[in-house]
């Protein structure tokens, strides 16, 4: 049953449609975008890929089985609001997992419930994306639209500073490798890949420069994922640059991955409509193996201006083709497009980390086994 | 890898006849993988001893044998067709079990034969109990304790081990869980072990900790020979553990576990999977969870095609037997399109919508069966239903059942609490109508949670329903609100719950018209199975209140072909035969063929056989919301048996046209009254019969008519209810326990011909000629129901002057119907008299087997004869020419082993769930054995 306050969705193109409210009541706005997973609602409001939109679940009962602090993928949610068609309010599962309505409330994220998703995918599917507000106040909808209308466009913010850490930190210590993570927005999933492994995670600011890393005496650099357009970024390009090219491994995860691939000079461009759900067919072009992988992304590196030297294409996607995962043949570094570390979604690429860790030298850290056994350094 | 072309001609073994645990969803899988094979360029050999069965058809596969499923038989073929290779994984486990036969006796590698799509060391891994245990042990997969006995000795030692009663046995090697069960008590445990030990062809049973109260789940997998594995859906089962899945109310995708819960069950099936050996094909694993504490149990693996794969590819519009079919051949999944999308077939579905599954059952056929839910399979079909919510989906799979119910309750007055209470406190097949009806008596979700241990998200949803109704029902139709009456249509609701629940006399046309007037009508969309995030080629759909219409309008001619809705007994395969060649013959005639069933096991729902498939229920207000929509130049009711037919008249009267024969000269046929009537006019003999509302009546007319009796309530299919009685006290008796269960039915009451033989025929008339398709002589005397006997064409009995009357009868009667279409007419001889029984203005059972018989496409050309064309025509096309040498005997299956509690043996109330085809050049003793002894059929009896 919806509750009892009224919510409206308004899109810049002046489409106008009611709910009811849920979580915090106020004002949101940002990029429309949805997500095919049928799963993790709690992981996908944390991710800080999210920050600056409006994550609309196309599966159509959300909050299930409530939320509970360990399924966040960062302190708190991220995304700008949330969209679905039903939202629970009982939650199935053992006590202690709190509604998903109280939950937002708590976080203060404006929500809105009773939305028809499906006929909203359609128009972003035929149209691209596009920028709306969500509103709990009240407001009118001439107003809801120009609001929308004048919502800064995704392409062309460096969001990730918005996100990041504001101090670096050490997330584990242990006598593995040493991993630096450059956090533009990092999942805590990340971290914990990491840290599953035996090794040392220190985080640090998306603006830290590659001599400050060094002083942490890594075995490994980690480019993360994080919001926004890369392109806004060309500090962290440059640094991405410097990471390439200091002989030390270097993984780059979705945000990151564009910031290698724009630092050895390609390109990069906005997709008219992201890749978001846990169910992308991936090929390992190396192994010929597919894997069903996590994605959240509205750019990706242009396939065009693939150099003949300096990159070359490891992974692509199967439903259209989409670069997934570059190799770098000069440096000892490799950026993948999706998720290895799921949450939410399949497992299948969690070899990546065991591949990336294994391109550590002299270092022999207790490695669960690669299940492809696949080498993806050069 | 791309097919291969080192192996050219491939052999495919069907399911066989029906048997509860395995119906027609393996003619759905052994379809798609003939098709696949000859798209592929494959020679196809195909043998199945079903009829009813569309795999079967001339132009399914090159070689089609209508044969046994034995050794015997299967050597003859591969000595004649000398295939290079067998795919066993598209017919059950009969077909499985099969080829494990065929394997022993050394027929395969003698002939060099490779089996495909299959890896026989992983069939027995999974079916011998213990070395799955032990197995899932070494690859670190937890297990339910459990042990096998050998004997009843044992089987008490294992249970002391396991800590007590309650206990689960499952006997090893049987189909759909024949055979087992939970114990209790003591008292049964002997019986229940010895059982479980004679059903087990290895004399052993698992004792199994008792796991009820746990969440179920399953998941289907497809893997390719480069080991890339997708998981296509997942399925939870509302009804928790305890009740056989196959008889759970079961819902897609899962909707209570996290994240995390899931993709470590994913993890697992993938491990499991790969732990049981190597094979590139379908496979789906049951998990079990304990909700307190999230500790994940593997409980089965089938390494092939199963029920739920029939049910995950309506759910998700994936076509898992066709992909799997392509993989068994060498390709690998990346190199395949998902035929929907155009993207790849190496993908995982994601749905936007809830699809609900729903068991049907027939206890009424069974008397004396326990009919409360147990580990063992009652269930004879199942319907399956979609939509946006839970809500919506539930209440539209009620709808679907054809049970009399207009969606979850909320049209007719609810029992009382403490019926209600003890109906809640075992599962029964209407469990979730009980939790309704306790949540209307104000029962908390709590309290039923303990009761029930459904999961508190099902229940909070089946809440939701009560609000919304007790919203409603504060109302008249006059003061609904629109949006109101729009959140009612968005939960569900039909318009006959709507006119229940509104205060004032109310009907459902009347609340149709009024919501049509508010411009609250449903859309139409897409089974896509990636959540609208690309376009779909498909034409399959579903209603919702939701989300604008996605179905492309076009101006072509339409017809729209109703299906028979679930499978029960006397209501099956058959007639979904006979709809998919009626699609078929419509698209030949130019119309674009519009397909409405919500029949999961079907070939009908496949979304590549009809131009439009609506998975909707055969009910008549979504089927009127099809016909509004599409606006068809008419509606075929013949073909969907008895589900399609009694919407004729309703059609008629809304102005629909109805195609072939007139609703009203249907009702000519299907009121007794008329139809004697049309009889006596006629000169046709039949044997005195009356009708009466009340016992006293019954024995005033059972004494006109003179003893003995069959007795039956009027309007039904598959002889419910039908007795005979030889005397006063048997009517009484009888009609009493009529009118108990259905108080407002009419009694028949006809003379009984005892010691008669029975008579069916199948004809086809266009208004002017008629065809006969077959006449079948039935093998046991009159008494035992038609579709329980076992019956030869053309008959080999009765003279040739028999014969002839016997046509003739059934042309007059034809041409006085008006006949423009399908009529069945049942007949006895009965001392050299022909005497009419009954005649059917629809496809009847027999009309596959008939086909098969003959080689003449019996429900295309009825079908054409519906849409205009002519017998002549017809004729002239070579079409009615039968190609039958000798005989054709029809066998009946039954289920037997389900029902231990029930007697094995035949009578008036037709009890088989399917049928075999035999051909024979003479008439043997063997042949006319009868199976089983005929019930008494007295009502002392």
């Amino acid at each position: 049953m919806p509750s009892e306050s009224p919510a409206t969705l308004a899109l810049s193109d002046g489409t106008v449609v009611t709910g009811c409210a849920i979580g915090q009541c106020g004002t949101t706005r940002g990029e429309l975008c949805f997500n095919t997973s049928m799963t993790g609602y709690q992981e996908i409001l944390t991710d800080p890929s999210y920050y600056g939109q409006l994550v609309m679940m196309t599966y159509p009962h959300i909050g299930n089985y409530g939320t509970t602090p360990a399924e966040n993928e960062s302190h708190a949610p991220k995304a700008s609001g949330l969209i679905v068609r039903s939202c629970t309010n009982t939650p199935s599962g053992p006590k202690g997992r709190s509604a998903l309505d109280a939950y937002l409330a708590q976080h203060g994220v404006v929500g809105i419930t009773d939305v028809d998703t499906r006929a909203l995918v359609r128009q972003i599917r035929t149209d691209g994306v596009l920028n709306a507000v969500i509103d709990s106040t009240g407001l009118d909808a001439d107003t809801l639209v120009a609001r929308a209308r004048n919502c800064p466009d995704m392409a062309g913010r460096a969001y990730a500073s918005k996100v990041t850490t504001q101090y670096a930190y050490t997330y584990n210590r242990d006598n593995g490798p040493t991993v630096v993570v450059v956090d533009y927005g990092a999942k805590r999933s990340l971290l914990d890949a990491f840290a599953q492994r035996g090794c040392t995670v220190h985080v640090v600011p998306a603006a830290t420069p590659l001599d400050k890393l060094r002083s942490y005496a890594p075995d490994a650099l980690f480019l993360s994922n994080g919001p926004g357009d890369p392109r806004a970024m060309p500090e962290a390009i440059a640094h991405a640059r410097s990471a390439l090219e200091s002989n030390l491994p270097v993984l780059g995860i979705c945000l990151g991955h564009q910031l290698m691939a724009l630092a050895q000079g390609m390109d990069v461009y906005k997709m008219r409509v992201g890749h978001r759900g846990a169910n992308q067919p991936v090929k390992n072009l190396m192994s010929g193996r597919v894997e069903i992988t996590t994605q959240n992304h509205g750019f990706a590196v242009d396939a065009g201006s693939l150099p003949d030297q300096g990159a070359v294409v490891t992974h692509r996607n199967l439903n259209d083709d989409t670069i997934e995962g570059l190799r770098y043949p000069q440096h000892k570094a490799f950026s993948l497009q999706y998720h290895p570390e799921a949450s939410p979604g399949p497992h299948d690429s969690d070899y990546l980390f065991d591949a990336f860790l294994e391109m550590v030298p002299n270092r022999a850290p207790a490695l669960r086994t690669a299940r492809h056994g696949l080498a993806v350094a050069g | 890898m791309p097919k291969r072309t080192d192996i050219d001609t491939i052999l495919l073994i069907g399911s066989g006849p029906i048997v509860i645990g395995q119906a027609c969803e393996f003619d759905y899988s052994g379809s798609q993988a003939a098709q696949a094979l000859m798209d592929e360029g494959y020679r196809v050999v195909l043998v199945n001893s079903n009829p009813a069965t569309i795999m079967t058809d001339p132009m399914m596969a090159d070689e089609v044998y209508l044969q046994p499923l034995t050794v015997e038989s299967i050597t003859r073929i591969v000595e004649k067709e000398q295939p290079d290779a067998v795919l066993p994984t598209m017919g059950g486990q009969t077909a499985l079990n099969l080829t494990e036969d065929v394997q022993k006796a050394g027929v395969w590698a003698e002939h060099g034969v490779e089996l495909i799509g299959v890896d026989l060391d992983a069939v027995q891994r999974t079916e011998d109990r213990q070395r799955f245990r032990d197995l899932m042990e070494e690859v670190g997969l937890d297990q339910g304790r459990s042990q096998t006995a050998k004997t009843v000795d044992e089987a008490a030692a294992v249970t002391r081990d396991l800590g007590g009663l309650p206990v689960v046995i499952r006997p090893s090697y049987t189909l759909g869980g024949s055979g087992g069960g939970i114990v209790r008590t003591e008292d049964e445990f002997e019986r229940m072990v010895s059982r479980g030990l004679e059903m087990s062809p290895v004399h052993q049973v698992l004792i199994e900790e008792c796991l009820f109260g746990w969440k179920e789940y399953e998941l289907e997998l497809l893997r390719d020979a480069n080991e890339n594995v997708v998981i296509i859906c997942s399925i939870e089962n509302v009804n928790p553990m305890g009740v056989h899945t196959g008889d759970s109310v079961t819902v897609a995708p899962q909707q209570t576990l996290t994240d995390r819960q899931y993709q470590a069950m994913r993890d697992a099936a993938i491990k499991a999977m790969r732990s049981i050996g190597t094979f590139a094909g379908g496979c789906n694993i049951q998990f079990a969870v304990d909700p307190e504490t999230g500790r994940m149990i593997v409980i089965e693996i089938n390494p092939r095609v199963s029920r739920s794969s029939a049910l995950a590819s309506k759910a998700t519009g994936y076509p898992i037997a066709k992909v799997a079919t392509r993989l068994a051949v060498g390709y690998t999944l990346d190199e395949l399109p998902n035929e929907i999308t155009g993207t790849s077939a190496c993908f995982e579905p994601s749905i936007d919508y809830v699809v609900t599954k729903i068991p049907r059952f027939n206890f009424d056929k069974f008397e004396g069966v326990d009919e409360a839910l147990t580990t063992q399979m009652k269930a004879v079909g199942e319907v399956l239903a979609l939509g946006r919510t839970f809500p919506e989906s539930l209440q539209k799979a009620w709808q679907s059942l054809e049970i009399g119910y207009h969606g979850l309750g909320a049209d007719r007055p609810v029992p009382d609490r403490d019926t209600v209470r003890e109906r809640l406190e075992q599962p029964y097949w209407d469990q979730l109508l009980h939790v309704r009806h306790a949540l209307y008596h104000d029962a908390s979700v709590e309290e039923i949670h303990d009761v029930t241990k459904i999961d508190r998200w099902f229940l909070r949803g089946i809440e939701s329903i009560v609000e919304m109704e007790r919203q409603i029902a504060t109302h008249t139709l006059d003061t609904l609100p629109n949006d109101l009456l729009r959140e009612a249509k968005r939960y569900g609701f039909s318009d006959a719950q709507l006119a229940f629940l509104l205060a004032g006399d109310l009907d459902d046309d009347t609340v149709r018209a009024h919501r049509k007037k508010a411009d609250i009508t449903p859309s139409f969309l897409v089974v896509d199975t990636c959540a609208g995030e690309f376009p779909a080629d498909t034409p399959y759909y579903y209603s919702s209140y939701d989300a604008g219409n996605e179905r492309p309008s076009s101006d072509r001619d339409k017809v729209l072909i109703l299906g028979s809705g679930p499978n029960r007994i006397g209501q099956g395969i058959e007639f979904d035969y006979a709809c998919v060649h009626g699609v078929r013959a419509a698209q030949q005639m130019g119309y674009e063929a519009l397909m409405l069933n919500c029949n999961p096991e079907t070939v009908s729902t496949d979304f590549n056989v009809a131009d439009g498939l609506f998975v909707e229920p055969v009910y008549w207000e979504h089927i009127m919301n099809v016909i509004d929509h599409e606006q068809p130049e008419g509606v075929i009711v013949q073909l969907g048996g008895q589900t399609a037919l009694k919407y004729a008249r309703r059609f008629k009267e809304h102005g629909i046209r109805v195609l072939g024969t007139d609703p009203v000269d249907m009702d000519r046929a299907e009121d007794r009254g008329h139809f004697s009537a049309l009889l006596e006019e006629l000169n046709i003999p039949s044997p005195p019969y009356g009708m009466a509302h009340s016992i006293n009546e019954a024995v005033q007319r059972a004494s006109d008519i003179g003893y003995p009796v069959l007795i039956r309530p009027s309007y039904v299919l598959g002889g419910e209810g039908m007795r005979i009685a030889h005397t006063p006290a048997e009517v009484k008796r009888h009609v009493a326990s009529i009118l108990q269960r259905t108080p407002d039915n009419a009694i028949l009451l006809d003379r009984f011909l005892e010691g008669g033989i029975e008579v069916d025929v199948d004809a086809i008339c266009d208004g002017t000629d008629v065809w006969i398709s077959g006449i079948l002589e039935h093998v046991e005397p009159a008494g035992v129901h038609s579709g329980d006997s076992t019956a030869v064409l053309p008959p080999h009995s009765l003279p040739a002057n028999v014969q002839d009357t016997i046509r003739d009868y059934v042309e007059q009667l034809a041409r006085a119907l008006n006949v423009r279409g399908l009529l069945n007419v049942q007949l006895v001889v009965h001392t050299d008299t022909v005497y009419v029984i009954e005649a059917n203005p629809r496809a009847s059972r027999t009309v596959p087997f008939v086909a098969k018989a003959t080689g003449a496409p019996v429900a295309a050309i009825a079908t054409r004869v519906m849409l205009g064309d002519t017998l002549a025509n017809l004729r002239n096309e070579g079409l009615l020419d039968s190609h039958l040498t000798g005989y054709a005997l029809k066998r009946p299956v039954f289920s037997w082993d389900k029902f231990p509690d029930v007697k094995q043996e035949v009578g008036p109330e037709m009890r088989s769930t399917g049928e075999a085809i035999v051909f024979t050049n003479e008439m043997t003793e063997e042949h006319l054995a009868q199976p089983y002894p005929m019930r008494a059929m007295t009502v002392a009896g």
